[in-house]
């Protein structure tokens, strides 16, 4: 009976110490809320770094720990978008529906790229507000962060001194890490890259790496042989000094192109966790940008 | 202009003065001239304010320029992104998300898939086609109503060209705490399976069990509510009331519910690599003259038989779906099985178009599945599965007992390999070969092609 009890209470236990119950799309989001709340807030992610986040599935975990979420915060711009509105909507959470406080997209914050002129399946996976991939670009933390701030202020009022005081420190601090990291990658600038996913374009026009092709014929499908050696092909004309994957990318298409082309694969955490050093919002960028120059030699 | 006239003025003020400088007296004179220096100093001042007012006038005017400038910049914005803002407004604005499921089918079938499964001819029999069929599209309207709720349907196309309504069902979670409210017609939450649509199977049929207990799956016309406990781990209970529409229900006219649902499911990860789902449910309802035509008897003749009673089905399910580092796109492992166990309990009416004798009947069938599918690279899966029913024995009442075939000693099993392809996200081609030992006698081997492709908004997938 005793026994039987604390597994109740094991089930049922609250956070009760945390003001705020933050359920993070991805694990970049909840590394920034992180930042921003401190001990604030208690955080779930949905999607692990080594994980696809536009395949991810409506588990009954998530289920249930959108249920008791205070905020949702997620990428947007339709990344999430084959499985997040059934874990809302299953959730019976009314708190964190879209259009409520309770739901933050970071991607409302930031000029989309690559938003396409034409809605076309037959252009593959493309998302119709444009690239959703924004965090590979540090400067887009900038407006989130400000955004995020605000929400959690909002939220969670009584704190809402302290979130100011770690949104101004977090500002100053990214601020100088941008600094540092555009001064560290200034090698990188025109560099000609391949990509395996279209996943890249907020990277590239940050540090300026030219993207010359991408492997997935179309985004979100997998390449054929024969497209592989069209790109082989494309890489004669157009040579390039690396090829680009996200960690949770099938790892063999990259490394079949980069053995017969000569040139060094390169893994990006692409988000926290991604690779072992990617232990925060600012080693991921530490760490992205040390592969990078890795990849140059 | 005032500027003009004022240096006129002046002129004419000095020339006036050198004029009357040579004919007046010096005290004249003098007083003269401390007038004109009077006159001098206040036209000068003059000038000099209304130089001022000119500069002054003349900075408003650019001014001016540069905001008409501007306004004719945000006009020349604001037009170009006038089509944009056009296109979302009007009448179409708030259109629905539609999503245009095209399936089809092509079956190869060596016995006559009429012939049902043995030991449950008064069970439903979808059956299967043959040759080419169109059968699984269907087109499914979806939107947010208001904040509050929310409405889904989905109409099904029939091969033979007619339309039904498949689902057409509002969706309420404005109860909040964990509440969800569905009312419609809705696929019932009892099962695994029960509530996916034909799109999302795995296999291009349903499990035998569903196939015969179901009719492939249980659609109710009614109200469910659903609660989802406030715990790291996902339990949640629901219930439904329904008409009690489709099989082993009889859509009796009455008031009142047909029918009731009650499921639970319990959930979780383990890591990061696995998940589960385990799940119970129970339904019941009745039957009133459900009739069943083509039902062998101890005669070896084939006669329509009706059923009026209570049916009971309590069910167990369970899904367990593994990746390696939870990564889906790539490679995943899913395991599900399912078990129902039906019992029925009333009056059985024999052979209805002459006998027509009518006593009492019992039985308890039963039936389980277990599939694994297998994604072994991106796009590409295999599924195998294995199906097993009990058609149990019947407790038959003395008058038709003489004809009513009480026991069959046999159990109906099929085995199904399955390959499918998809060649992006939104496409499927699937090849499946059955070996068919379901009816006693007549042992079949399936051969399967068929396509999904879906157009349009692609909504999200449950679990």
């Amino acid at each position: 009976m005793k026994k039987l009890f604390s597994l109740a209470l094991f089930l049922f236990s609250t956070t009760s110490h945390a003001a705020l119950n933050v359920f993070a799309c991805e694990p970049e989001w909840a590394a920034l809320t992180q930042q921003l709340a401190g001990d604030k807030a208690s955080f779930y992610t949905a999607a692990g770094a080594l994980q696809d986040p536009h395949h991810i599935e409506a588990r009954p975990s998530l289920i249930a720990k959108a249920r008791r979420a205070d905020l949702v915060v997620c990428t947007g711009a339709e990344l999430e978008i084959a499985w997040l509105p059934v874990i809302l909507r299953e959730s019976g959470n009314n708190a964190i529906q879209p259009g409520s406080s309770g739901y933050f997209e970071a991607a409302q914050y930031v000029t989309m790229l690559e938003v396409p002129a034409r809605l076309d399946r037959a252009d593959g996976d493309v998302h119709a507000m444009g690239n959703p991939h924004i965090q590979t670009d540090a400067r887009n933390f900038l407006p989130i962060a400000e955004a995020l701030g605000k929400r959690l202020m909002r939220l969670d009022p009584a704190n809402a001194a302290y979130y100011q005081q770690r949104l101004t420190e977090f500002n100053q601090q990214w601020r100088a890490a941008i600094a540092k990291w555009e001064q560290q990658a200034a090698p990188l600038k025109g560099v000609p890259v391949i990509v395996q996913h279209k996943g890249f374009p907020y990277l590239n026009n940050w540090l300026g790496l030219k993207e010359v092709a991408a492997i997935e014929p179309k985004p979100g499908m997998e390449p054929s042989a024969a497209h592989l050696s069209q790109v082989l092909g494309t890489l004669q004309q157009h040579p390039a000094k690396m090829v680009l994957r996200a960690a949770y990318q099938d790892a063999r298409p990259s490394e079949w192109i980069a053995e017969r082309a000569h040139i060094s694969a390169v893994i990006v955490p692409y988000s926290v966790g991604g690779t072992p050093q990617a232990t925060d919002l600012f080693t991921m960028f530490d760490d992205t940008i040390a592969r990078l120059l890795a990849g140059l030699k | 202009m005032s500027k003009k006239t004022c240096l006129s003025a002046a002129i004419a003020a000095l020339l006036f003065h050198s004029f009357n400088a040579s004919a007046a007296s010096d005290p004249d004179l003098q007083a003269i001239r401390e007038q004109i220096q009077q006159l001098k100093q206040s036209y000068e001042q003059r000038i000099a304010q209304l130089e001022q007012r000119l500069q002054a006038a003349e900075a408003t005017s650019k001014q001016a320029e540069s905001v008409a400038a501007q306004a004719q910049a945000n006009i020349r914005q604001v037009s170009a992104a006038q089509p944009a803002a056009a296109s979302r407004s009007g009448e179409n604005a708030f259109n629905p998300a539609i999503s245009l499921i095209l399936g089809g089918t092509y079956g190869s079938l060596k016995q006559d898939p009429a012939v049902p499964v043995t030991g449950f001819a008064m069970s439903a029999n979808p059956g299967h086609e043959q040759g080419f069929n169109p059968g699984e599209s269907e087109l499914k309207i979806s939107a947010n109503i208001d904040a509050d709720y929310r409405g889904e349907a989905t109409l099904a196309l029939d091969p033979a060209g007619g339309v039904s309504v498949e689902n057409a069902y509002v969706q309420s979670s404005a109860l909040g705490n964990g509440f969800n409210v569905k009312f419609g017609r809705y696929f019932s939450g009892l099962g695994y399976l029960n509530e996916q649509h034909a799109h999302a199977w795995d296999f291009v049929d349903q499990p035998l069990v569903y196939a015969t207990l179901w009719e492939n799956q249980l659609g109710e016309d009614g109200v469910q509510l659903k609660w989802l406990a406030p715990a790291d781990t996902f339990i949640e209970v629901g219930g439904e009331l329904g008409r009690g529409r489709g099989f082993p229900g009889s859509d009796r006219v009455k008031n009142g519910a047909g029918s009731s649902v009650l499921f639970a499911h319990i959930g979780d990860d383990i890591g990061i690599e696995h998940s589960w789902r385990v799940g119970v449910s129970l339904h019941k309802t009745r039957a009133a003259d459900r009739i069943s035509d083509a039902v062998p008897d101890l005669n070896e003749a084939l006669v329509s038989n009706s059923f009026s009673g209570d049916s009971q089905t309590a069910g167990l399910d369970f899904v367990w779906k593994y990746a390696p580092n939870g990564n889906l796109r790539n490679r995943y492992v899913k395991l599900q099985g399912e078990y129902f166990r039906r019992k029925e309990n009333g009056l059985l009416t024999y052979d209805i178009a002459a006998a027509n004798v009518t006593d009492s009947f019992g039985v308890t069938q039963s039936g389980w599945y277990l599939q694994s599918v297998v994604q072994f690279m991106p796009r590409w899966r295999t599924g195998l599965r294995y199906d097993r029913l009990d058609p149990g024995i019947a407790s038959v009442g003395a008058t038709p007992g003489f004809n009513v075939i009480s026991s069959y000693a046999f159990q109906p099993t099929r085995t199904s390999l399955m390959l499918d392809y998809s060649p992006s996200e939104y496409s499927r081609l699937r090849l499946q070969l059955a070996h068919d030992r379901s009816r006693q006698g007549l042992p079949d081997t399936q051969l399967f092609v068929q396509y999904i492709m879906s157009l349009g908004a692609h909504g999200a997938h449950q679990y």
